[in-house]
């Protein structure tokens, strides 16, 4: 690109996306953003300045080539840009959505050493919506079968990125899933005003349209074991299980009515659709004040879907200040905007209750930060004496997630390391045990979407060549 | 989906379904259970495996109207579909001799006590059987439980059939007459498991509950039916259902399943008066 074009690009401004007003969209499920129009997509793409040695690629952690389908972008090739992330990415209408782009690709595109980056995650989403919308999306060719079948145990990210890549290369993959549908922290965690469940839904019946065959309602470890899959006809099992064991505080009071754990409050919001209770059998204690314990992607996700059903105030509790948080920046935005409080630097000590045992108060102490701690974060410490009490009828704990133990009780020669994570070669998604491999958050403890669908585009090369060679 | 290949009613509110789940039918064992969701708008319910035929590929389930759901469960007949069921769940009871074996059953809870009963007669041991309801009509199970037990003593709160009476008198009395007692198993409301262990509690006996708290997913990821076992947080669909019973906050367990008591009338009142005109209100 010669230097007069790349100053004219530069000098596009980032274009923004539309979304709901913040008053009309709390009141609502909706999805926030509203993505791009064609015209805002090709006029934002067109701010990529086609790097030679693109810095964004080593970004993307499955190395998507982003200039390429940007560009494709640029010159209306919709479809053709879709089909280009598809080569790396199996979910880009979830990724577009939900990647912590500003930590990954955009944090290092050139154009954000000087302005803002491109943006690559609202171009991704674009490209993956528009070829979606226009039924456009095509069913690759499936080679003749190897012969070879392939169980994956958990329908999230990872089991669905293996079944997609092993089923492309002839292999028969059947997803053994415990709960009622597929998707995983998609359909589970995540809420509808982030990740529309249709999206996820469509995303899961391309797999199916591959020829992967989902059970659903199928508990491995119960109803099946790892060794019997491998005693009945599978050459290989892949477990993509996640991180699905809720952490409590373990303070007085936790067991009261209305204090939930984030797994909860959402698998009931949006797995279960309790926000449209009764229409929908499964209820939720919908509360007045609400307080949401931690400062991550889920304890926004928590305090965010709270916020929907009309209390009069939701509150965010974080030990640490706003410079901690995890969660990403746009979602602190974004509710900030509807109204979402925040009290930092706090941490509940105890939950208060009245003689029904239904949640009352929460006794929060001060915290200030001192030295920096492993994670390299400042370490939140008490301020002796600073113990106050705020009234508090729902409470929802979003401290992180531990690794379900189901698995490994039933196949104890799959190694995990002290918290329960299996252990694997990084490299091969190899566990411990012949022919079992894994990945996403069940190895990573809770992670992201894209790392899980790293683990399971690099297992599935490594299952292939294992089904090939039947080298261990 | 699953269908019902058997339906009979029990009592005016109880019936038993036979429901076609091969692989779980294959696999399960005495104390673990089943989650099923009747249809697209349904919430999750835990049900106990009573008795499985492998044979046939069946499962079976008793099921008492107390709520919504278990009320249009017990609308379904022979043929109908359940959209989901997901099993078997929970840990297997711990089976071994344990000498005599007392089975104290109330209500509905004689239901799982009869799968339990049946594995410990068939692991060597003499099973003393402890049936109540409050009215005859209520009582479920009293022929199957014949069967299994080697001793079988009947109560009803109302005396309209057996003792007139609770079954923790008769599991008193069986103390107080020097009965060797190796394991008692109670299982019913939670007051009268409370009951039961209180029973046993000064004798040391060991005794064994099966606890019943509102759960979601039933595989240990939401936490929603943790209940305080020995000062300790326990899972009950992954770490249970069965406790010692001597170490159970049962008044917790309680007041955790009161959780939905407004809900659960709203829910109730929705299909009872306003079915097909179903809207969503915000309250
Ligand atoms: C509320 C919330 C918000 C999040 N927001 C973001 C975000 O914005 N961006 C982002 O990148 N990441 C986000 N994450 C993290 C991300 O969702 C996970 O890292 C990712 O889903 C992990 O994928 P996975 O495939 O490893 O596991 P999961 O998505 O957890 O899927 C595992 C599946 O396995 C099933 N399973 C478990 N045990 C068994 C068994 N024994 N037998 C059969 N099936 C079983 C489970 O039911 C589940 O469906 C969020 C997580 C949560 C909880
Ligand atoms: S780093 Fe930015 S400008 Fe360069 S190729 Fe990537 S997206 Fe385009
Ligand atoms: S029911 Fe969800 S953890 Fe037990």
């Amino acid at each position: 690109m010669d230097p007069k074009e790349i100053k004219e690009r530069m000098k596009i401004p980032r274009q923004a996306m539309s979304e709901q007003d913040p008053k009309e969209r709390v009141k609502n499920f909706y999805e926030v953003p509203q993505g791009y129009t064609p015209e805002l997509a090709m006029q934002e793409a067109k701010r990529c300045i086609q790097c030679k040695n693109p810095l964004c690629v080593g970004g993307c952690p499955v190395n998507i080539d982003i200039p390429w389908f940007v560009r494709l972008i640029a010159e209306g090739k919709f479809v053709d840009a879709a089909k280009k992330l598809k080569e790396t990415n199996a979910l880009p209408a979830v990724c577009g959505r939900v990647c912590p782009q500003e930590d990954q690709c955009e944090k290092v595109c050139l154009v954000g050493k000087k302005g803002q980056p491109v943006s690559i995650g609202r171009l991704e989403r674009f490209a993956a919506d528009y070829e979606r919308e226009h039924a456009e999306v095509t069913i690759p060719n499936i080679p003749k079968w190897t012969g070879k079948k392939v169980a994956v145990v958990g329908a999230g990210p990872a089991g669905l990125t293996v079944a997609g890549d092993l089923v492309k290369r002839g292999h028969k993959v059947t997803i053994f899933e415990a709960l009622h549908v597929a998707g995983g922290v998609l359909m589970y965690g995540i809420p509808e005003f982030r990740l529309p469940k249709k999206i996820v839904e469509s995303e899961v019946e391309y797999v199916k349209k591959m020829g992967v065959e989902i059970v659903c309602n199928a508990v491995i470890g119960k109803l099946e074991t790892i060794d019997e899959l491998l005693l009945n006809g599978y050459n290989a099992v892949f477990i993509g299980t996640g991180a699905g064991l809720p952490v409590f505080m373990n303070i007085p009071g936790e067991n009261l009515i209305g204090v939930y754990s984030a797994n909860e409050y959402l698998t009931r919001l949006n797995l279960m659709r309790a926000y449209q209770f009764p229409e929908y059998d499964t209820p939720v204690l919908r509360g007045k004040k609400v307080a949401v314990v931690g400062g991550g992607n889920t304890a926004m996700d928590a305090a965010r879907t709270a916020l929907r059903l009309c209390p009069e105030e939701v509150t965010i509790i974080y030990r640490r200040s706003r410079e901690e948080m995890p969660a990403r920046i746009e979602e602190v935005h974004h509710g900030e905007e509807e109204g979402l409080k925040f009290m930092l630097l706090t941490n509940p000590t105890r939950f208060i209750g009245d003689d029904e045992a239904r949640l009352k108060k929460v006794e929060c102490i001060k915290m200030e930060l001192g030295e920096p701690d492993e994670s390299g974060r400042r370490r939140p410490v008490p301020v002796k004496g600073s113990e106050f009490q705020i009234d508090v009828d729902v409470a929802i704990v979003a401290i992180g997630n531990g690794a379900n133990p189901l698995i490994p009780q039933t196949s104890p020669d799959i190694k995990v390391n002290k918290w329960g994570n299996i252990t694997v070669n990084q490299d091969t998604g190899r566990t411990s045990k012949k022919g079992v491999f894994s990945g996403g958050d069940i190895v990573r403890g809770g992670a992201t979407v894209i790392l899980a669908m790293g683990d399971g585009r690099k297992a599935a090369d490594s299952i292939h060549e294992y089904l090939a060679t039947g080298v261990w | 989906m699953f269908e019902i290949a058997e339906k009979k009613q029990l009592s005016h509110t109880v019936a038993l379904f036979k429901i076609k789940a091969p692989m779980i039918a294959k696999k399960r064992k005495a104390g673990q259970f089943i989650i099923i969701r009747l249809n697209e708008h349904g919430e999750r319910i835990p049900l106990t495996i009573v008795d499985s035929d492998n044979s046939e590929g069946t499962i079976t389930i008793i099921s008492q109207e107390v709520g919504k759901t278990t009320s249009m469960l017990g609308a379904l007949g022979k043929g109908d579909t359940i959209m989901d069921v997901v099993g078997p769940l929970g840990k297997a009871t711990h089976i071994e001799n344990f000498g005599t074996a007392v089975c104290v059953g109330g209500g509905i809870g004689i239901a799982p006590v009869y799968p339990i009963a049946k594995a410990l007669k068939a692991a060597g041991n003499k099973v003393i059987s402890i049936i109540g309801a409050r009215t005859k009509e209520l009582l479920i199970l009293e022929h199957e439980m014949r069967k299994t037990s080697d001793e079988l003593i009947v109560t009803t709160d109302d005396g309209s059939y057996g003792h007139h009476g609770f079954v923790t008198q008769i599991l008193q009395k069986l103390i107080d007459e020097q009965t060797k007692i190796g394991l008692v198993v109670g299982i019913g409301p939670v007051p009268m498991m409370r009951a039961v262990c209180n029973v046993t509690r000064p004798y040391k006996i060991h005794t064994v509950v099966s606890l019943n708290p509102i759960m979601v997913d039933g595989t240990g990821m939401c936490g929603s039916c943790r209940v305080t076992i020995g000062g300790k947080n326990k899972f009950v669909c992954v770490d249970g259902p069965e406790f010692d019973g001597h170490e159970v906050d049962f008044d917790e367990l309680i007041r955790r399943n009161r959780s939905y008591l407004k809900e659960e009338k709203i829910a109730m009142e929705e299909a009872t008066y306003h079915e097909g005109t179903r809207c969503y209100e915000r309250r």
